[in-house]
């Protein structure tokens, strides 16, 4: 690796560009012992990654299959172009969520094209709980829709599910941000051009039901597919009718007299192929005009001259550790090419121009603690971008806003909330990349989860807390000692330190990816070795609608 | 000897009407416009855009496709030449060239008709009046007895004079049938009286005639050429024993393991028979040759140029339709008998449409593909071009394949070579039949004669028992089944990272190979069906799975349980040529696919191997799949005891009617195609049902004739 390193160099110098720091090189290059530490975390995300990818288990699997039906990466793949590559999300969701396994969240989606248009897929998994809706599955289910509706993207509901996952009905069934939304966002998704179409593959059975009723189009299987507000069972039950699954609620019973569904499939690979049909005819060409169309993309352009593969020693695992953020914008840009904006002036804050696979983007990356420089500065590139419809890129490892009396008396708080107002009002489409830490107001500055970035990924080392678990362990003790003070009691150093220990290794846990990703405060951890891909299909996602004009708010002076 | 002037100049021959099509059509345009001589070709509407109208200065249409109507309508074809201002007319071989009556009717309409005097053609086209010419000039005839007397004892005296082993043969009759080879003069009473016997049955007639019996006979035969000033020369022979279905498939010359001084006596009698008729023209005397006796007998003689004729130009190098288009402007032939060079050795590997399994019937189809091998010393001579329709109603020849060597040893391993790389997709040919015959021993070592196929078919057509054979052919076709998926799905991304589908600009990146997942590899599926033709009938469809890998490269697993995951990584160089590595081993070849009726067909070549397969494509619907009712599409063959058409042809017999009753393997309809009849016969006893096809109609390739029930 440290021969890589470097390797190129001088390879295209001279010519007034920079293409390489030689201090983030040199950077780099100590940090290789890095790579030690990431491959360890790429194991371990490999093997709870497997898990995942295996769905219900072998037995789940070869009953789905005795039934003649795909597992939903497996429909998905049926339904993308051939040979395309697929944006999956938040793999991991629900991992060790509940007591039971949940690979997945119980659904798989992500975005991929079909005859050429890119379309969200929101897929059922029936080896996992018979496809039924835990609280997170519904939770991966509407940031499908999210990300669908800020991206214009169809929305392929492949549906097999049965419905609510009962048990848990009172975190699934009445919020706001529950079960029903799902529906309410078919309606809304529809009513602004955004197609709805639903595949029963398998059941849909009481809520579940509205999917396909609320498609745009919907296809049906005979057999396996079946649609129903209520299953055999209740009716026997509320009304003492005998009926088969297949009579109450099959493929043929909808498509020819109750008209719930649209098109017949003998089976599975034929509802598939009727799916892609669907989508060739959709014509939404003439609907909006697309962004991309707008954007001067180079369709040529040049990979990184550094290997991607190397942000895996990059990474850093010691996040006391600095590193120089350019390292890692050198490895996803387009020729390694990054003209810095601002690179005198609030040095810890990296800003810039690039390109990644010929789009043009914004990068704004940490190197440091923002102090009130690098604060104005982002807020500033981030007014220039919007201006121009540039797409943001935020590279996250702040472990926050600088503190102290100096600090507070040059108004940090006024900096910051400049930079959080621009990231909050900006429209070009962000994409937010965590490659290290993530803590306190930097998290909110640098267009963390609250900021609706279009896409969020992590880092396997990535880390993420309202602030350090010592530092927090530092503040909680004092508290807690001024607690026990007040009422008399005494604690010694010991007890100080177990109270420290617990807080220490709650935060630790809380800040781990798995637990942020579990519970999708983001949309999944990638390998750094993909980080180029994964911000290229995102933005390339994220321009596949109109621009929209950015309107700031009150920017205290 | 210098070129003699004709003796009349001002007639020399300027522009040629070509009677013909395919490839002898396009051959014989192609020494014509060497010479500067115009061309008119001819064509049927079912040649309209086929090459041999391409390659003529002008065409002109002749009728409907059936070659009663076109190629053999002897008047239209006088007409066109004569609209087309042609003082010639070239007839080819097959269709009108054996014909006296359109050779005289060339003279007639004042057309130098190219080839031999009408006279000369009258005389050799008539079975027994040419061996009556021949044996006056003291060619010498198979040795038999034709005579009305058929006393026992006068026959048994010829059968003595002949000489034993003797054939005994019905007069009338045919398939066969009363024939009988007798050893020694003591069998020959009783064989007589049995073959009596049986052709009264048969045949209503019991007149026997004999004939020697040629144990392991040849087929050599020799080029002549005569001028309109007396001169008749030879062009030495060629070897033309192995055959199918009376057909020759492969031929060479010199013939080989002869000696000079049997190919000099050959030479002469075939002088002498072309002499014997007064003939002028390119000319071919047929022989019969006795190996175990070096005996030889004149067989018939044939009045034109002759399918084979390009493998005596390679050796002697000349151009034979130049020479008859010299000795039709009244030239002398350019070269004596002594300066007739015999150079190297030449092949000829006829390529048919055919179905070597189904008993070499002919095929028909669309050329998907096809791509041949040319250098100078590999001709290829053809009628067609890819996108070209192989119909129904014309010979299914494809092309010649023709290679030259220094010696025979040497023109094999181009013949092995050449025909390993002549690839055709669309159709079943022969290509690897010939290619096995070209690698059997007995054929290296030159031991050709007329029964090589039948002795050695148990080599040739494969042992279907022998497990062993059959598990390395699966294993092979295994191994190119990956390199195939390797290779489709490698183009597959070749072009989606050029042109991606869809009217949008969605970005490559979308489409970058391999295809992008998160965390895992993108897996494809294939489902390839392969048919095992030494184990005819037995199709096997591989189940592969392709885990897509940066750099071209792609794991694939099958499967079968046991098998090891191949590694190949796959470059696409351009339209169906590829570069595979795989086991560390790395090729190039060619994949060539076509689509048809839901299907994918996949050819694939390497080295000397040629691998065909066949995928279902279920997923792109074309038409609306959403009908309630869809019926399923029968997947299985017909029900027992269907008989569809084993080929595209013309009903001209039907010999009995719906219900009645028929035994196994009896006649039941005629079919002609190409010019043979094909009987089909009943496949079991029992009663004939749903028999509709009439005498004159046109069925297709696997359209259900009848069928026979218990009822």
């Amino acid at each position: 690796m440290i021969g890589l390193i470097g390797r190129k160099a001088n390879l295209l110098g001279g010519s007034g560009r920079r293409w390489l720091n030689l201090a983030a090189a040199k950077a780099a290059a100590t940090t290789t012992s890095n790579g030690g530490a990431m491959e360890e975390l790429l194991a371990q995300l490999q093997s709870n990654v497997q898990k995942a990818l295996a769905g219900g288990g072998p037995e789940a699997v070869k009953r789905n299959r005795s039934r003649n039906k795909f597992l939903p990466r497996e429909r998905i793949d049926c339904l993308l172009d051939p040979g395309s590559s697929f944006l999956e999300l938040s793999q991991l969701a629900g991992h060790e969520l509940y007591e039971e396994p949940l690979p997945s969240g119980g659904v798989v989606t992500g975005i991929g094209p079909v005859h050429g248009r890119l379309c969200m897929f929101v897929a059922n998994d029936p080896t996992v709980k018979g496809g039924t809706y835990y609280p997170i599955t519904v939770k991966k289910h509407l940031r499908a829709q999210e990300i669908a509706a800020q991206c214009k993207l169809p929305c392929v509901y492949l549906v097999d599910s049965g419905g609510a996952f009962l048990p848990k009905q009172a975190e699934v069934f009445p919020d706001r941000e529950n079960f029903g939304r799902i529906f309410y966002n078919q309606a809304v998704m529809s009513a602004e051009g955004i197609p709805q179409i639903a595949l029963v593959l398998g059941s849909c059975t009481a809520g579940g039901a509205y999917i396909p009723a609320m498609a745009d189009e919907s296809v049906m299987v005979k057999g396996n597919g079946t649609i129903f507000l209520a299953g055999p069972p209740l009716v026997k039950a509320a009304t003492g009718e005998e009926v088969s699954a297949e009579d109450l609620g099959g493929a043929t019973v909808h498509c020819k007299t109750s008209g719930v569904s649209d098109y017949f499939a003998q089976d599975e690979l034929h509802a598939l192929a009727l799916g892609r049909n669907i989508i060739k005819n959709l014509h939404m060409a003439g609907k909006d005009v697309l962004a991309n169309g707008m954007q001067s993309i180079n369709y040529e352009y040049k990979e990184p001259l550094y290997d991607v593969n190397e942000l895996r020693s990059i990474a850093p695992t010691d996040l006391k550790k600095q590193f120089d953020i350019r390292s890692v914008i050198d490895r996803i840009v387009d020729g390694s090419e990054f003209d810095e904006f601002k690179k005198l002036y609030g040095t810890t804050l990296v800003t810039g121009f690039a390109r990644i696979f010929g789009q043009p983007v914004g990068i704004i990356g940490n190197n440091g603690i923002l102090f009130n420089e690098s604060a104005l500065k982002g807020a500033h590139f981030i007014e220039l971008c919007t201006q121009r419809n540039i797409p943001l890129v935020f590279l996250q490892n702040i472990t926050g806003f600088m503190v102290g009396s100096r600090s507070e008396a040059n108004g940090i708080a006024k900096s910051g909330a400049k930079m959080v107002m621009a990231v909050s009002c900006a429209k070009v489409p962000k994409v937010t990349i965590m490659v290290g830490g993530s803590f306190g107001a930097g998290n909110y500055a640098m267009c963390g989860r609250a900021y609706s970035p279009n896409f969020l990924f992590l880092w396997p080392n990535a880390r993420i807390s309202v602030m350090g678990g010592a530092q927090a362990a530092g503040v909680l003790a004092q508290i807690e000692k001024g607690n026990k003070k007040k009422q008399g009691i005494q604690w010694n150093k010991e007890e100080e330190e177990k109270f420290k220990t617990k807080v220490v290794e709650a935060y630790e846990r809380e800040a781990s990816p798995y637990y942020s990703t579990a519970r999708l405060w983001d949309d999944g951890i990638i390998d750094p070795a993909d980080t180029r891909k994964v911000i290229g299909l995102c933005i390339s996602a994220s321009l596949n609608r109109a621009i929209e004009k950015t309107k700031y708010g009150v920017f205290r002076m | 000897r210098p070129f003699s002037n004709a003796d009349s100049n001002n007639n020399r021959i300027e522009k040629i009407l070509v009677a013909n099509r395919g490839e002898i059509a396009c051959r014989i345009m192609r020494s014509a416009r060497r010479l500067g001589i115009q061309t008119v070709a001819v064509y049927s509407d079912a040649d309209r855009d086929s090459l041999h109208v391409a390659s003529a200065d002008e065409a002109i249409r002749i009728g409907p496709p059936p070659a009663r109507l076109s190629y053999l309508n002897g008047a239209t074809i006088v007409d066109a030449a004569l609209r087309s201002g042609a003082q010639a007319i070239h007839p080819g071989y097959g269709f009108l060239s054996e014909s006296a009556v359109f050779a005289k009717l060339c003279e007639d309409s004042d057309l130098t008709f190219i080839g031999p005097p009408a006279s000369a053609i009258r005389d050799m086209g008539d079975k027994s009046a040419s061996k009556r010419i021949m044996g006056a000039a003291g060619v010498p005839l198979v040795p038999g007895y034709h005579g009305d007397d058929q006393d026992i004892e006068r026959m048994k005296l010829e059968a003595d004079k002949i000489g034993y082993p003797v054939l005994i043969k019905p007069t009338h009759g045919g398939g066969g049938k009363g024939m009988r080879i007798v050893h020694t003069p003591e069998e020959f009473v009783e064989s007589f009286l049995a073959a009596q016997r049986e052709a009264a049955a048969s045949f209503g007639v019991n007149t026997i005639l004999l004939e020697k019996y040629i144990t392991r006979p040849r087929h050599i035969e020799v080029q002549i050429f005569g001028d309109k000033h007396g001169n008749v020369l030879h062009l030495n022979e060629r070897d033309c024993s192995v055959q199918r279905r009376h057909q020759k498939i492969i031929e060479e010359a010199p013939a080989p393991n002869i000696s000079a001084d049997f190919r000099a006596h050959l030479g002469q009698a075939a002088v002498s028979a072309a002499k014997a008729v007064n003939y002028y023209s390119a000319g071919t005397v047929e022989f019969i040759v006795d190996t175990v006796s070096d005996e030889f007998f004149f067989m018939e003689m044939n009045t034109r140029l002759q399918v084979e004729h390009p493998v005596t130009e390679m050796i002697v190098g000349q151009d034979l339709v130049e020479w008859q288009i010299l000795v039709a402007n009244g030239e002398a032939l350019p070269l004596s008998q002594s300066q007739v060079p015999i150079s190297g050795h030449a092949f000829e590997a006829r390529i048919y449409a055919e179905n070597v399994q189904k008993g070499f019937l002919p095929a028909t189809g669309v050329l998907h593909h096809y791509h041949v091998p040319v250098s100078s010393e590999v001709r290829v001579e053809t009628g067609v071009k890819q996108g070209d329709t192989v119909s129904m109603h014309y010979d299914p020849m494809i092309a010649k394949l023709v290679v030259w060597g220094e010696n025979r040893a040497s023109a094999l391993v181009k013949l092995k070579d050449s025909l390993s790389k002549f690839q055709v997709a669309g159709l079943p040919t022969n290509v690897n039949f010939i290619l096995k015959l070209a690698n059997h021993g007995a054929f290296a070592n030159g031991n050709v004669e007329t029964h090589f196929i039948d002795n050695y078919k148990e080599d040739l057509f494969g042992d279907a028992n022998n497990s062993v054979s059959i598990k390395e052919t699966y294993e092979a076709a295994r191994h190119k089944a990956s390199l195939v998926a390797a290779c489709l799905i490698e183009k597959e991304h070749f072009i989606l990272a050029r042109n991606p589908p869809g009217s949008s600009s969605l970005l490559p990146i979308w489409y970058s190979s391999p295809p992008f997942r998160v965390h895992h590899q993108a897996k494809r599926k294939m489902e390839l069906e392969w048919d095992n033709e030494y184990d005819s009938g037995s199709s096997k469809i591989m189940k592969l799975t392709i885990t897509c890998q940066p750099a071209g490269r792609y794991l694939i697993e099958s499967e079968e349980n046991g098998s090891p995951v191949l590694d190949v990584k796959a470059s696409y160089v351009k339209d169906h040529y590829f570069r595979v590595e795989a086991g560390g081993v790395i090729n190039d070849v060619n994949v060539a696919v076509y689509t048809k009726d839901q299907i994918r067909h996949i050819h694939i070549w390497q080295g000397s191997h040629h691998h065909y397969f066949r995928e279902k494509l279920g997923l792109d619907l074309s038409e609306d799949g959403e009908s309630l009712d869809k019926p399923k599409v029968e997947t299985s063959a017909n029900p027992r005891g269907t008989v569809v058409a084993p080929m595209a042809g013309l009903i001209v017999k039907v010999l009995v009617e719906n219900k009645t009753r028929v035994e196994e393997g009896q006649p039941v309809l005629v079919l002609e195609a190409m010019k043979m009849e094909h009987v089909v016969k009943a496949p079991s006893s029992g009663y004939v049902h749903g028999l509709q096809v009439t005498v004159g109609e046109q069925v297709s390739d696997g359209s259900v004739l009848f069928s026979v029930k218990d009822q």
